[in-house]
């Protein structure tokens, strides 16, 4: 077991290091989420609706896309020179380099969020206080689940002609649950509802987070192996 | 096991025959609802889609559960028929959701006042819709059979996964579709002839599902056939 962590550890730190090398699919990524919030912005009619009851939506919808856009990277660049045919020949066993992949891809993500959270409360002059912890620890626990789904379709969608528009489509129905659970639980942080209020949605997000994560971890060998 | 050309033709002509009394069933189903079926009170004649809505509901589900335990076999037992059925079964859930999710507004226009609500069993139909869109748009874009297979399994099963998710996570809203009336605790709270014309509906929308899914299935036999032939040339 712990072998297998460190493994993963070693697959997740060669991607990081790779990324902070380029830092090209990052930026992108992050300008990315930032124009969507902008968008956002002249898509509503502030006379109309205040900015408190768009923003939950706003910000997941804003996450949701800048993590799609993240993950297309995850496999792509395994596929240049035929690396991921390497990864495989190492003596890896298949979960490691699931896990590996699935850690870097947090990361990933989670930087993309970490910028376009203060540029949401920036934008949309909404004030986080003391929502700010929750909203975190809800954002973790979305973010695994649907980057756990994503990691696993990236490395089949790498495989077909149009990547980059088969991964939403096949992606986009299994952020549902994790993004209006998300999008529940903020609007009741914003909104200083006590958290009662939110526990059924919070153990949805973890129920699906530890379905995914495990059912994606058994079935990546599947993906992988001829 | 190998199909040999006679064998997918003789499966063929055997789907071919049970999709002429799989539709000869429905149109009995429509002179007997038209005909034979007395008209709710309340919902007036608009209440008679819901002989081909639910069928065809039913028939989605069905379609859906079967490509997710034939996925979940395939990547068991590794058996290419599994997969050939897996993609039959998804391409008549995708008729038969298109079906359902078209026969539902004109009936909720009428008794509802709105075409579309985000109900917790309308938005669970609509993503089994696009489940099957997604499922077969990226068997279309693979080329290498294998690799179709398994990648297509390994969605089935995830798909199968994310159903009672969604269901979760909309059910925490309030329904509005109408309460289930066949399986449910007590029994059945339907008249006994709109029961009966229900069950023949049921009935006639699952073999006309056996019958489109056995021609599928037999045209996809045909087809690896063909290209096995061309390979060999």
């Amino acid at each position: 077991m712990g072998e297998a962590i460190r493994l993963a550890l070693a697959v997740a730190a060669k991607d990081i290091r790779l990324e902070l090398r380029s830092r090209t699919a990052l930026l992108s990524a992050v300008v990315f989420a930032a124009l969507v919030l902008v968008v956002f912005n002249f898509a509503r009619d502030p006379t109309a609706i205040s900015a408190m009851d768009l923003a939950p939506s706003v910000l997941w919808v804003t996450f949701a896309f800048g993590a799609v856009v993240a993950l297309n990277r995850a496999f792509t660049v395994e596929r240049e020179n035929a690396a991921l045919d390497g990864m495989l020949l190492a003596p890896l066993p298949r979960s490691a380099l699931y896990l590996g992949k699935l850690l870097a891809n947090l990361a990933f993500v989670f930087v993309v969020e970490a910028v376009t959270l203060p540029l949401f409360v920036l934008f949309f002059n909404v004030s986080l206080g003391h929502a700010l912890p929750g909203i975190l620890g809800v954002t973790v626990l979305a973010t695994i689940g649907f980057v756990a789904v994503g990691t696993i379709f990236s490395a089949m969608v790498v495989r077909t002609r149009f990547a980059e528009l088969m991964l939403p489509v096949l992606l986009l129905p299994f952020m549902v649950p994790p993004l209006v659970g998300a999008v529940q639980c903020t609007a009741r942080l914003l909104a200083g509802r006590p958290l009662s209020e939110m526990l059924g949605w919070l153990r949805l997000l973890t129920l699906y987070d530890i379905v995914f994560v495990t059912l994606c971890t058994l079935a990546f060998p599947a993906v992988v192996d001829e | 096991m190998t199909p040999t050309l006679a064998s997918a033709e003789r499966t063929l002509r055997f789907g071919y025959a049970l999709t002429v009394l799989g539709l000869l069933a429905v149109s009995a189903v429509y002179v007997l609802a038209i005909c034979f079926t007395p008209v709710e009170v309340r919902q007036g004649a608009a209440q008679k889609i819901f002989y081909v809505h639910a069928p065809s509901a039913w028939g989605a589900l069905v379609a859906f559960a079967l490509v997710g335990i034939s996925s979940i076999l395939y990547l068991w037992l590794h058996d290419t028929r599994l997969d050939l059925f897996a993609a039959s079964s998804a391409e008549v859930g995708i008729a038969y959701s298109l079906v359902m999710l078209t026969t539902g507004p004109i009936w909720g226009k009428t008794v509802w006042g709105t075409w579309w609500t985000w109900d917790a069993r309308l938005t669970l139909t609509l993503f089994l819709f696009f489940l099957f869109v997604g499922y077969l748009a990226l068997r279309a874009a693979l080329h290498d059979r294998g690799e179709r297979a398994r990648f297509s399994a390994v969605v089935g099963i995830m798909g199968l996964l994310l159903v009672p998710f969604i269901h979760l996570s909309v059910y925490l809203f309030r329904t509005l579709h109408p309460q289930p009336i066949l399986l449910k605790p007590s029994s059945p709270s339907l008249p006994p002839e709109m029961l009966r014309t229900l069950m023949v509906g049921m009935a006639a929308f699952t073999l006309l599902y056996v019958g489109f899914v056995t021609v599928r299935y037999a045209m996809a036999q045909l087809a690896d056939l063909s290209e096995g032939d061309a390979d060999a040339v």
